[in-house]
């Protein structure tokens, strides 16, 4: 395939001319550019999927705290009052709040996770697509399928912004993230491609403006816990979209006020903690506390 | 520019918690040691800005000693580098600095072994690097293609007799950059190949005259 995929509508054009799903353009076009054949791009893919799952795993059993002391044993917690209480929202709502808490506290802890889009956002795409996986007892290739789904929403956007929090704030990691669970979602729940990338697109309308001012310069505060948001935040979206409400404003002049929302948002609040929770009172403090810390552990 | 791919958005499959910071400094660790051509025996780290800030928090001290040792970014090493048996035969320390002319991630290894080498490289975002300095040369290594370094005599017919070679193996040059300290003097080239040069044409490229130092840095893994 020797066009370019740039944008939501191109994307979606290919699928109708070719009467093929999202995933269905995007496998061939990664196979014509990288020159490998599909099966290969789809086993690469397979062994992120495994990859989000074995972090899962080992982060629902741990509760080993981050090099800074700050974070790490919340997904016990989490897990204890379900065990206790069930959540007002069931039992997928419980699975994807403590998938995506389990895969972030496995990246604070210098374990293995898989970036999606990136290392601060790694928890969403997991905890969406695994949870549902194991809820309609997903095949391997339905799960391939959803992931290539969820990938495709971040190749789009990712031509008009790099998907970095010093680039475009967090808009550009979790949003972007939460975007891409939507429309995995939309793809396992058997929408079609117009609702995938609608679902997508309300995803990320929600979220402009969205800011990063990490605490001391971590992955951890805020972004740990707003991982778990906005996980659930693409069920949201996904559950719209199925019923067919719309984006009133088309999908690519969505991503368009995106990129233009990151290029107004003020640098000190793009990834330089110097802005925003980072610089409360309590930010400082603790910002300050952990360089006394490093200076005395060396 | 360099081709954009579904990979970028899922992977990579790394060690956390942050892809600049993490598996960025891994990467930098791995194109030094290519460029070092073996493990050296000591290391000094300096960490810039962001990286001296919040290097530790992040695991950036332990991301570069595991890619200096040859370690990838999914290793299950890199967590607990300071116990790996290789780590423990070198000797290493860190330093943390601020200088706000520097990229805000970066790092210079200062290196002792065979030769001594400074090497300079910064994180450039998600998980992308370049090395930009080896001593007192400037260069462009990032990893994405196999990259062959060379220092030489500056004088006439240099980039000729290299890219002569190179075209006897029909690989093409992606770019080429070079730079000079004076006229005359010493001079450098980073030549960005399509595919990899056989060690045949290495060692003819070695044997150029008046060529004093030749690296075939490999690309790094995706």
């Amino acid at each position: 395939m020797e066009y370019s995929i740039n944008t939501f509508e191109k994307l979606l054009r290919a699928c109708k001319e070719e009467n093929k799903k999202i995933y269905e353009i995007m496998q061939e076009k990664e196979a014509y550019d990288f020159e490998i054949t599909v099966k290969e791009v789809r086993e690469k893919v397979l062994k992120n999927v495994n990859a989000m799952k074995e972090a899962i795993v080992s982060g629902l059993t741990s509760s080993e705290k981050s090099f800074s002391g700050l974070c790490g044993d919340d997904t016990l917690k989490l897990k204890k009052r379900y065990a206790q209480i069930p959540a007002l929202f069931g039992d997928l709502y419980e699975k994807i709040t403590t998938y995506a808490l389990a895969t972030m506290e496995e990246n604070l802890r210098m374990n293995k996770i898989v970036a999606c889009p990136t290392a601060g956002s790694c928890g969403i795409v997991p905890a969406v697509i695994i949870s549902l996986s194991e809820k309609y007892n997903l095949t391997e290739e339905e799960e391939i399928n959803a992931l290539i789904t969820a990938g495709t929403i971040g190749y789009v956007i990712s031509s008009k912004v790099a998907m970095a929090g010093a680039v475009a704030g967090c808009q550009a990691e979790c949003g972007v993230a939460s975007a891409m669970s939507a429309a995995s979602a939309v793809q396992i729940l058997g929408g079609n491609e117009n609702q995938i990338i609608n679902a997508a697109v309300l995803a990320i309308k929600n979220i402009l403006g969205l800011t990063c001012d990490p605490v001391a310069g971590l992955v951890e505060i805020p972004c740990v816990k707003r991982n778990v948001f906005l996980a659930i935040h693409a069920i949201t979206a996904a559950e719209l979209s199925m019923a067919g409400v719309e984006s009133k404003i088309p999908f690519d002049e969505v991503i368009d006020a995106m990129v233009q929302t990151g290029q107004l948002m003020s640098p000190l609040l793009k990834e330089t903690s110097q802005g925003g929770l980072a610089t409360t009172k309590c930010g400082i403090l603790i910002n300050r506390h952990l360089k006394d810390k490093y200076f005395r552990e060396g | 520019m360099k081709q954009r791919s579904l990979f970028d958005v899922i992977s990579p499959i790394m060690t956390g918690p942050s892809s600049s910071h993490t598996a960025g400094a891994v990467r930098l660790g791995l194109l030094v040691r290519n460029i070092y051509g073996e493990t050296p025996t000591k290391v000094t780290f300096r960490l810039y800005n962001s990286f001296a800030q919040t290097g530790k928090g992040h695991g950036t001290d332990k991301g570069l000693l595991a890619g200096l040792l040859g370690f990838n970014v999914d290793s299950d090493e890199i967590k607990n580098i300071y116990d790996n048996e290789e780590a423990k035969r070198i000797k290493y320390n860190y330093e943390f600095e601020q200088n706000l002319d520097m990229h805000p991630n970066s790092v210079d290894f200062i290196l002792d072994g065979k030769i001594p080498m400074i090497v300079s490289g910064n994180s450039v975002g998600a998980g992308n690097v370049e090395i930009v300095k080896i001593d007192d040369f400037a260069t462009k290594i990032s990893g994405e293609y196999n990259t062959l370094v060379l220092f030489y005599k500056d004088k006439p017919g240099m980039i000729s007799k290299v890219s002569t070679l190179i075209q006897k193996e029909n690989i093409n040059i992606a770019s080429l950059d070079c730079d000079r300290n004076a006229r005359g003097k010493t001079a450098s080239m980073c030549i960005c190949l399509d595919g990899n040069v056989s060690d045949i044409l290495l060692d003819e490229i070695k044997k150029i005259d008046d060529v004093y130092f030749v690296r075939n840095v490999k690309k790094l893994e995706a």
